[in-house]
């Protein structure tokens, strides 16, 4: 019963391959196994959003996935998405509006904030609190955390156009 | 906390699901998106010896439209309900009770089948597939069954599933051009569980209901299909009979204590939703009035 299991994956596009327990979620997998520290573990039940990363694209709960469960996916985590520079000017947003405190909140912030601004057209305040929703930040009051993503999604549009 | 160990396995194709859940009985649990299932072991309020993991199974996937049924497979996700235009089109009460579960990363994963077969008395999806009268269709050793949702809920986390069956699809009837659907719900926070919840399905004709079926949801052990919507129908909807709705819905319900809500504050919110539910699909907004009372 529960021997390890061999796993193949691409994370930040590197294939990594492994082997695991079947208990052994993707979080602790990927700060545990590969170091990758910049997923936080909040409250190991899907509520604090705190380890969100990107699986083929899209955000989901990396403690609510089995390591085994991302066989033969990409997984990208903050490391990934701060060294290619995809969220530089999100990063700068929330360093220059003091859209963190503590920081333990901020990789998830980042990783949700970046979904939603993935999208072409500029989100409202109702829309970015709504996309939000499910990552909890016990420092700031929110406030600045949507002063940063609504700056940055009106720079990209002005960019853009 | 960490889940418990357990063993896994990767079923091949719904055959080889049934094998496997024949041979662990109830020390296995199936794993479709695992939004409810893993919050539960890694709380250790479940530790199956076994999961057999069905995400992978290409034939649960998909929606489809089948004569005048609609046919959801039981992986398809929150946010595929979300986007699909057949769901918008055949069953919008589905797309707009999805907007109200948890937050986007949870609907990426979450499936419509791991809805439904888990059986949260507070969650959307179960309420919804009741308001839509839709059949719950259900694989096991003997074959197939075919399950009214009504007759589907058994109780908190209870359903007619039995541990060697997969639930493998829902179908429902396609919207007919004179439907019209409500969705609303109160809770703390939006996405968190609802307080007390409503999904309803109506048709309208010359001002009154001739069908209405009310689906609520977070009011006892599991959805409830509310008798005192019949009040309503082939009638004139009068301030007096919309009272008289109420105070037979509030006698049906039988609202849990939780920490969110007295059974008086759940019976008072049901009725809050009645109303706005039917001045909403009536287009009455006055009918609403003695929601603020």
């Amino acid at each position: 019963m529960s021997a390890p299991v061999p796993v193949s994956l691409l994370v930040n596009g590197e294939p990594i391959d492994g082997l695991v327990l079947p208990r052994l979620n993707l979080a602790d997998f990927l700060r545990e196994n590969l170091k990758l520290t910049g997923t936080h573990v909040g409250c190991e039940h899907g509520v604090c959003g705190a380890c969100t990363v990107r699986i083929d694209g899209e955000i989901v709960r990396s403690c609510l996935m089995l390591t085994i469960q991302a066989q033969g996916t990409s997984v990208e985590t903050i490391e990934g998405l701060s060294d290619n520079g995809e969220i530089a000017d999100l990063q700068a947003a929330f360093r220059e509006r003091n859209a963190l405190q503590c920081g333990y909140c901020t990789p998830g912030m980042l990783m949700t904030a970046q979904d939603l601004l993935k999208h072409p057209s500029v989100p409202d305040r109702q829309t970015i609190r709504e996309h939000l929703s499910g990552n909890y930040c016990r420092c700031t009051g929110y406030q600045a955390i949507v002063d940063a993503v609504e700056a940055t999604a009106r720079k990209r549009a002005e960019r853009r156009a | 906390m960490k889940a418990a160990a357990f063993a896994y396995a990767r079923a091949t194709s719904v055959v080889n699901a049934l094998e496997l859940l024949a041979a662990h009985g109830d020390r296995a649990k199936v794993l479709s998106g695992g939004q409810s299932l893993m919050p539960a072991m890694n709380l250790r309020l479940l530790s199956p010896d076994i999961l057999v993991d069905i995400g992978g199974l290409a034939e649960l996937r998909g929606i489809a439209v089948s004569g005048r049924a609609l046919v959801v497979g039981a992986l398809t996700r929150h946010v595929d309900l979300l986007r699909s235009p057949e769901i918008a089109l055949h069953a919008p009460l589905l797309r707009d009770a999805v907007a109200h579960v948890a937050h986007p990363a949870i609907r990426n994963r979450g499936t419509i089948g791991g809805s439904l077969a888990h059986a949260d008395p507070a969650s959307e999806l179960p309420a919804c597939v009741v308001a839509l009268d839709a059949t719950i269709v259900v694989r096991g050793p003997a074959g197939e069954r075919r399950i009214a949702a009504t007759e589907f809920f058994r109780g908190i986390y209870e359903t007619a599933l039995s541990s060697d069956e997969l639930l493998v699809a829902v179908e429902m009837p396609v919207a007919g051009h004179d439907a019209s659907f409500f969705f609303q719900e109160f809770a703390r926070r939006h996405g968190d569980y609802a307080v007390v919840g409503l999904a309803a399905r109506a048709v309208v004709a010359a001002g009154r209901f001739s069908d209405l079926r009310l689906g609520f949801f977070a009011v006892g052990d599991r959805p409830l299909l509310a008798s005192a919507a019949g009040k309503l129908i082939d009638a004139p909807v009068t301030p007096a009979l919309l009272a008289e709705a109420t105070t037979a819905l509030a006698d049906e319900l039988d609202p849990q204590e939780d920490q969110q809500a007295s059974p008086a504050m759940r019976r008072h919110l049901a009725g809050v939703l009645l109303r706005r539910c039917v001045a909403a699909l009536l287009a009455r907004p006055e009918l609403e009035a003695g929601a603020t009372r």
